[in-house]
């Protein structure tokens, strides 16, 4: 495992073309729904770079702009400055190299769950009753191959979550963006499935955006954690490489020294963001 | 234990016996209102003459004709007015300027009461039954086309984003996305345009034509006949209850993704 490390900080320092994912400088500025010509800028000057194979997680205070960045990366969002690159390449309109788990409910209320997750491969082309043969294995390895025919609506607000990731992997992207993806889940199924994910990652490496408002969760996944400012033009304020050996278990790295030191000092820092933040909300 | 009883309603077949005594209440009302005088046999029929006439219409089958041509009527206009309505919406919805420029006269023309038009629709078309199906196309069209319009405008941005993110191309997005969003509309309003198309119908004959249930009507009322104008509403009603009734199991078909009121099996029934 520890040379599985080694090989993805070489990736890491073999310059800045070769990074899976890279923002330069985004800026993100949306005109005020209160109207007459003033604006909010969500997000200033962000710059980060995500390795292939790395796990990055990005921390900060509700409203910050962790979506924003995500929604540039995926190229659903166009920056008011600065740019996104996927493999060297700039992103200009859908990114084809992301998946993209979202933070609300995105499933197509009219498929099944079995046919929302085959959705990706009947787009690429793939004859419908293969994909879903296809989708039938996802289904079972996030525990749902029994619910394949519900609806949406039929299913739990956790049970949603889960197609959603199956149905975002199953095309296998090379990078995946995870805006919050387990916030919804309670506390023992959470770390069920991040430990999960843990697993899928590591058997094909993608790179991860991994997004949440939980400190803990963040340390216990990632490669390196991002803090990012308190809004209004929030900006990235911490990085923190996160020297845990991996394989790991969610549950019980939790309770090593290392990673409460990690808590400790990230915690720091993120409490401030989390206060001035929580003052802004209060104040508008 | 106490548990809170919620106040429930009587089983199924129990509401059902109720109604059929409801129905029978009524006609003996009626008869015994008529038999005694009270009311008039004459602009009121007796119940028992406007079942026998009814009877004697199907059993003759004189009526069966009339009935069919109504139907082909109702099912031409309510046809033609969905796809026009389907194709009209989704235009509008994709085409912001068309539906800005085009906005004031699609509210006028809807506010117009159709009726008015179908004397126009005999001049043009005659009194066959293709100025009947106008006349239901025009009430089936703009139901049909504000609920795709709106159907198509209130697709979730994330379900849409994430298709795109998926890897849909428009016509992806067109038959997975926008498509079952706009029918969803169009199906939970079927009930009425069905029932429009055959408000278009009957009117239509009724108002001039030499077939169909409105047809019907209007020549009894013509000659004074009473037991026939109620004989030919009978008629209708069946007529009408029925295909409700086949609207309704194609639309539990359709929609059985939508979310209905929450409902859970239950062990004492
Ligand atoms: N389309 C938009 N128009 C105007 N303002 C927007 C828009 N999208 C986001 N914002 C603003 O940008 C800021 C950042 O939003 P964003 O959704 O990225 O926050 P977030 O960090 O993801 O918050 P949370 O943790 O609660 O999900 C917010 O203040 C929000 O009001
Ligand atoms: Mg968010």
């Amino acid at each position: 495992m520890s040379d599985s490390a080694a090989m993805a900080a070489a990736l890491r320092t073999e310059g800045a073309d070769k990074a899976a994912l890279r923002l330069d400088g985004v800026t993100c500025t949306f005109p005020s729904p209160d109207g007459r010509g003033r604006t909010y800028t969500a997000v200033q000057g962000v710059t980060l770079s995500v390795a292939a194979g790395e796990f990055v997680s990005i921390v900060g205070p509700t409203g910050s702009g962790k979506s924003t960045i995500l929604n540039v990366a995926a190229g659903l969002l166009a920056p008011s400055a600065g740019r996104a690159l996927a493999f060297g390449e700039p992103v200009s309109g859908i990114n084809r190299h992301a998946g993209y788990m979202f933070q609300a409910d995105a499933l197509m209320p009219w498929k099944s769950a079995l046919e929302n997750v085959a959705a990706g491969l009947e787009f690429r082309g793939v004859p419908r009753r293969e994909a879903e043969e296809r989708a039938r294995p996802w289904l079972a390895r996030v525990g749902l191959d029994r619910f394949g025919d519900r609806y949406p609506h039929q299913l739990s607000g956790g049970m949603r979550k889960r197609v959603a990731l199956a149905q975002t992997l199953i095309v296998d992207p090379k990078i995946v963006l995870m805006d919050e993806p387990f916030s919804a889940l309670d506390i023992q199924t959470r770390q069920l499935m991040e430990n999960e994910l843990l697993d899928l990652w590591s058997a094909d490496r993608k790179s991860v955006v991994f997004i949440t408002h939980d400190l803990e969760e963040a340390i216990s996944m990632s490669d390196r954690v991002l803090v990012l400012s308190a809004g209004p033009g929030a900006r990235l304020i911490g990085e923190y490489r996160v020297d845990l050996e991996r394989p790991r278990d969610v549950a019980e790295i939790r309770m090593t020294p290392r990673f409460l030191d990690l808590h400790r000092e990230i915690w720091g820092q993120l409490r401030e963001e989390v206060l001035k933040g929580y003052a802004q909300t209060k104040l508008t | 234990m106490a548990v809170a009883r919620v106040k429930r309603l009587p089983s199924r077949p129990v509401i059902l016996l109720l109604q059929v005594a409801v129905l029978i209440g009524f006609f003996l009302l009626w008869h015994v209102l008529t038999a005694t005088k009270i009311l008039s046999p004459f602009f009121f029929g007796t119940p028992l003459a406007v079942l026998e006439r009814t009877w004697s219409d199907f059993a003759s089958g004189v009526i069966w004709y009339h009935l069919g041509i109504t139907l082909l009527e109702t099912a031409l206009a309510f046809a033609i007015g969905t796809v026009a309505g389907i194709a009209f919406g989704f235009w509008f919805a994709r085409a912001p300027l068309v539906s800005v420029v085009f906005d004031p006269y699609i509210k006028a023309v809807n506010a117009l009461p159709r009726v008015v038009l179908a004397p126009i629709f005999a001049l043009w078309l005659g009194l066959g039954i293709w100025s009947k199906v106008a006349l239901g196309v025009t009430l089936v069209f703009f139901i049909v086309f504000f609920n795709v319009y709106q159907g198509v405008k209130e697709v979730s941005p994330v379900v849409l984003a994430n298709a795109k993110m998926l890897g849909a191309s428009n016509r992806h997005l067109f038959r997975h996305v926008y498509l079952p969003s706009a029918l969803s509309w169009v199906f939970s309003s079927l009930h009425t345009a069905v029932g429009f198309a055959m408000v278009g119908a009957v009117v239509g004959e009724y108002l001039g034509s030499a077939a169909g249930l409105g047809y019907r009507i209007h020549q009894a009322e013509g000659v004074f006949d009473t037991v026939g104008v109620f004989s030919g509403m009978l008629v209708l009603t069946i007529f009408v209850v029925v295909i409700d009734a086949v609207v309704t199991v194609i639309e539990k078909r359709l929609l059985h993704w939508r979310p209905q009121e929450a409902q859970t099996t239950n062990a004492q029934g």
